[in-house]
């Protein structure tokens, strides 16, 4: 088990190397000069050239990915232009609402998917079926901004039962912190509950179709006992790399919820920062999404080993 | 209750829906089986054989399937029961083994637990004790060490040694009648050899009756004391073993038993098959079933339909001719030792 934590960690260093390469590029690719365009239009040529000295845009390109390098490695991903502040820090000062928000809106997507799926697939071909897959569709094609606006005219405007946008820390209470959650949570979270849906049905359907499934029946088992212990557990396999992407993309892709609701995470972060040029925050940013992605991964491979002991490591 | 026989099926009758129609998969199959014997249930693939064992343990999807007929088990008809009072039943009174041992175990949960499920849910023991049962059963049906075996996976272990926690599980809780399907297609000839005995040694233990299911006249020769012959949803003909293979009455029967090589026979002779192909069952031709391919078949044979007719000693055939080919043709034309 160890040794395959190892392993998996090990074999990240070629992938976040090709996306530092990437990110480290991106300044160079700005057509002109990096310092001058950062600064707009109206800096001087020395502030340009101070700019220029402080990134050590003037060293051989080699020297400079060299050096960015170390830093990024020492969690050093240079310093936002605008907020006066480490991009590292600036990353965790974000991350807190985009991880809670995450989390919420993965929990609303399993709540409803999950039984909504195996409902779907043991009524298989019949009305119920249809209804749900045909409601599924629509989700999957509903803009996540359009759901956001509306829930925010019901819930928000109309009933004033939630506030429509703002954020406060989880350190000023549950509710506090929750209340600001709930509407973008079920926003994002009904849309993932489509894909997750679609896919636990079609999982379910495979499942109930294999022999063990008649096994479990002919020992006298109950319905109940047959679909939810007998075929979900197999079914959960596919239905969990789905979750993993799902979640993979709600860290990293809320950016229109979080822009809509006001919401002060990470979408927030590089929206802010690309229309304020601000480089070294897109930068580490990047780089720093790609490091969660790949753990993200690592940590659903280490759930198929819970859930399917076909795959389990820590034995030979 | 000795009058009673452990299972008797009579004028069994299951209808599928689909979209293409109605598909009769088991017109009208008439049968018994009783303690302490093997019925061998022979046939080829898609002759009814797996549709008939799955009526009697009502495991088709109900919704799309109808049935017809009675089949009665310890005198009550499982067809009318409540799926309530069948979940008694299966696993527990009646139980089954599948074919392919490598797809009927469930994957994701250990031997022990799933020999311990239908324990723990028939016969009201915690957890620890139907364990210590699962282990019992599994030393039972000769798995080397099975104290360690419980905690073992499906994938981990042999296919021979799967079809034996098969088996461990359908016996678990001492059944009256054990549906074998197949049981040793998937298998090596030793390892089929070995599973055979052990499904006959506890059936002596248990005296349990069996319903063997399989293609294999080999398997018959060894376990059954009876056998029925199915062809396209039909019995067609039924006797004691050593009748079937002795004095064999229907073409159909005849034509199988030809088609085993035996290892005596003259080499440089060709090997008897069957002319044509089974039809489809939603083309089944309307008189004899076996008509369109039977080498004696009549214009009555073609227009009207034979029924199963009981002979004097206990054989029942479903065939127009079969006195007249018994009387052409005789024994001698089909081999006499199947072993």
């Amino acid at each position: 088990m160890k040794a395959y934590i190892l392993k998996r960690l090990l074999s990240m260093i070629p992938v976040l190397l090709i996306v530092a390469i990437f990110v480290f590029f991106l300044i160079h690719m700005i057509p002109g000069d990096p310092a001058a365009v950062m600064l707009g239009p109206e800096a001087t040529p020395e502030e340009v050239e101070s700019l220029k000295e402080e990134l050590g845009l003037n060293l051989p390109i080699y020297q400079q990915f060299f050096e960015w390098s170390l830093h990024a490695l020492q969690g050093d991903l240079g310093n936002s232009l605008y907020m006066n502040q480490p991009v590292l820090d600036a990353f965790i000062g974000h991350l807190g609402p985009t991880l809670s928000l995450a989390l919420l809106a993965q929990g609303v997507s399993i709540f409803l998917a999950i039984p909504i799926g195996v409902l779907a697939a043991r009524k298989r071909g019949t009305g119920v079926d249809r209804t749900f897959m045909i409601i599924a569709m629509l989700g999957m094609s509903i803009p996540s901004f359009l759901l956001a606006l509306l829930l925010m005219l019901v819930f928000g405007v109309q009933l004033n039962w939630l506030p429509v946008a703002g954020y406060s820390s989880l350190g000023e209470g549950l509710w506090e912190h929750l209340k600001y959650l709930i509407l973008p949570a079920i926003s994002l979270g009904t849309i993932q509950a489509a894909v997750i849906a679609r896919m636990t049905r079609s999982s379910m359907i495979d499942i109930l179709s294999m022999n063990f499934i008649k096994t479990a029946k002919a020992k006298g088992l109950k319905q109940k006992v047959v679909i939810y212990k007998h075929a979900f557990r197999n079914a959960l396999i596919p239905i969990l790399t789905i979750l993993g992407e799902t979640f993979g993309a709600l860290i990293t892709g809320a950016v229109v919820t979080e822009t809509v609701f006001n919401l002060p995470g990470i979408g927030q972060l590089v929206i802010n920062a690309i229309t304020r040029r601000d480089y070294a925050v897109i930068q580490g940013t990047i780089l720093l999404i790609a490091v969660t992605y790949l753990f993200l991964n690592l940590i659903i491979d280490l759930l198929y080993g819970l859930v399917d002991p076909r795959v389990r490591l820590n034995r030979k | 209750m000795e009058d009673c026989p452990l299972l008797e099926v009579k004028e069994l009758r299951t209808r599928f829906s689909s979209e293409k129609g109605t598909i009769t998969a088991v017109d009208g199959v008439t049968f018994r089986v009783d303690h302490g014997e093997t019925l061998g249930v022979v046939g080829e693939s898609g002759c009814g054989k797996s549709v008939t064992a799955e009526s009697i343990m009502r495991l088709l999807n109900e919704k799309s399937t109808r049935y017809d007929g009675e089949i009665n088990f310890k005198g009550r008809n499982l067809l009318s029961l409540p799926e309530k009072k069948m979940l008694d039943i299966r696993g527990n009174e009646i139980s089954m083994i599948f074919q392919d041992a490598m797809t009927s175990l469930n994957p994701v949960f250990t031997i022990g637990d799933q020999i311990a499920e239908s324990i723990i849910v028939h016969q009201n023991l915690g957890k620890r004790e139907a364990m210590e049962k699962a282990v019992e059963m599994l030393r039972l049906t000769g798995i080397p060490s099975p104290e360690k075996r419980v905690h073992e996976y499906p994938h981990e272990i042999s296919g021979g040694m799967r079809q034996r926690v098969m088996i461990a599980m359908a016996l678990s809780c001492k059944p009256s009648l054990l549906i074998a399907d197949e049981p040793t297609t998937a298998l090596d000839v030793t390892i089929q050899a070995q599973i055979l005995e052990v499904i006959n040694d506890l059936k002596e233990e248990l005296n349990m009756g069996v319903m063997m299911i399989t293609h294999d006249l080999g398997v018959v020769a060894e376990v059954c004391t009876r056998v029925a012959v199915m062809y396209l949803g039909q019995v067609i003909e039924e006797s004691d073993v050593d009748t079937l293979f002795d004095s064999p009455r229907h073409p159909y029967t005849r034509g199988l038993l030809k088609s085993i090589p035996t290892i005596t026979g003259d080499r440089s002779q060709k090997l008897h098959t069957i002319q044509g192909v089974v039809p489809a069952l939603d083309n089944i031709p309307k008189g004899c079933r076996f008509a369109p391919r039977c080498p004696y078949a009549t214009d009555q044979c073609i227009s009207e339909s034979p029924l199963l007719e009981a002979l004097e000693n206990g054989q029942k055939i479903r065939c127009w001719h079969h006195e007249e080919i018994m009387k052409r043709e005789g024994v001698t034309d089909v081999i006499t030792t199947a072993t």
